[in-house]
């Protein structure tokens, strides 16, 4: 849903809430990678889309002109009480160089292979329940019914809280990565932290008075320089794992649902050859990649014949990149 | 054939070692690297290819044996 008017020209007038972009984007894709790689905006207040692989590699790698200071695009620009680079609100993801490899590496022990295989038996429990819950309906939503209930209590599970808070996640959800065309005002109330943050307040004390096995005790111990992380730091990456596990992984699954539900064939082939999905996995997060971040230009500087101006909005559409037909076999298969 | 991690390009996403877990191991950290010092075994040579082809950092090289 988007409150924008429509878009009447992707090149020069696009908005990634557009229902053209949010129904089927790839055409819209394919065309400017043709005609327009680098496509603007003045939405948003001035808004840069590069589609081919090589330019948002360039960017994504390219620190000094491009900060991660704010990652999502929207009507509220960062102000000057924002927390700035190099950690910003939700380090690592709002953090520059040096600092984002630290707060970055911090994070890495709990993602190793092993402690997310120690997850797997109870998320395979997790998936079967959902689908046994669906037994004898005909027809179901299978994003909102299965793939939005798995990345929701994973990560309840994974940070400690309890798993009856699992619906409200939805909520601080949509307001951080969906509602991103209302108003700069109302923006500013939704960023104001103001329910998500007193809940996520609320479990840190929670924790800081009984420390668990879990991610929150994992972040309220952790070191950086022989210095536990600052309140804020604890948070705003709280506030990452939760948006960031949930929305991605949602995302991915569904999507993957969807193309089997559109690609037959290819449904049955993976019904008949299981081995393959690994293979079909790793393709489904290459053509469907659920994430696209943004970057602010940090200095005025010409980027392929474009001039990017201090503050302008660049969206990096990963998955555009990755159905670049210079890098990627395209269509989807295995 | 020889295969190498370049352990500056390595972010740990372990991609190679969901693929390839009998030519690549992870540390603590989840960074990666090459269990084999010397060739591979033939029968893993599609494996380190997988991975190759699957890094997202263009971190894996592979070195082919001359002929």
């Amino acid at each position: 849903m988007s409150s924008h008017p429509p878009v009447r020209d992707w090149a020069t007038d696009f908005d990634h809430t557009d229902p053209g972009w949010v129904t089927d984007p790839f055409p819209i894709w394919d065309e400017l990678r043709e005609t327009c790689p680098v496509a603007h905006s003045d939405r948003y207040g001035g808004t840069w889309l590069p589609v081919r692989h090589e330019d948002v590699a360039a960017v994504a790698y390219d620190t000094e002109h491009f900060t991660s200071r704010q990652v999502i695009v929207s009507e509220a620009r960062p102000g000057p009480n924002d927390l700035p680079a190099p950690i910003g609100i939700a380090p690592p993801i709002t953090s520059d160089p040096p600092f984002h490899a630290l707060a970055r590496r911090l994070l890495l022990p709990a993602f190793a292979p092993k402690p997310i295989a120690a997850l797997e038996p109870s998320t395979r429990e997790l998936c079967r329940e959902l689908l046994d819950a669906t037994a004898g309906k005909s027809t179901f939503d299978a994003a909102v019914e299965y793939a939005q209930e798995i990345p929701v209590r994973v990560i309840v599970r994974m940070l400690g809280f309890p798993q009856e808070d699992a619906p409200r996640f939805r909520q601080f959800i949509h307001q951080i990565i969906e509602a991103v065309d209302v108003p700069a005002e109302e923006r500013r109330e939704l960023q104001d932290q103001g329910e998500l943050g007193e809940y996520f307040e609320a479990r840190i004390n929670e924790h800081l008075a009984n420390p668990q096995s879990d991610l929150t005790t994992f972040l309220l111990e952790a070191e950086l320089d022989g210095n536990k992380l600052e309140p804020d730091h604890v948070m705003g990456t709280m506030i990452l794992l939760m948006v960031a596990g949930i929305d991605t992984t949602w995302s991915a699954i569904g999507a993957s649902i969807w193309h089997l539900a559109t690609h037959p064939e290819d449904r049955h082939r993976l019904a008949a050859e299981p081995e393959l999905l690994p293979t079909a996995v790793e393709e489904f997060l290459r053509a469907y990649a659920p994430v696209t971040m943004a970057r602010m230009v940090s200095q005025d500087f010409e980027f392929q014949g474009c001039p990017m101006r201090a503050g302008d909005w660049m969206l990096l559409p990963f998955p555009a990149a990755n159905r670049d037909p210079e890098v990627s076999r395209m269509p989807i298969g295995w | 054939m020889r295969v190498v991690v370049d352990s500056e390009k390595c972010q740990g996403h372990n991609r190679c070692y969901a693929l390839a877990p009998e030519v690549f191991d992870v540390d603590d950290l989840g960074f990666a690297f090459a269990i084999f010092d010397g060739d591979l075994p033939p029968e893993l040579e599609a494996g380190a290819r997988a991975a190759l082809s699957n890094c997202p950092e263009y971190a894996i090289t592979i070195h082919e044996d001359e002929a």
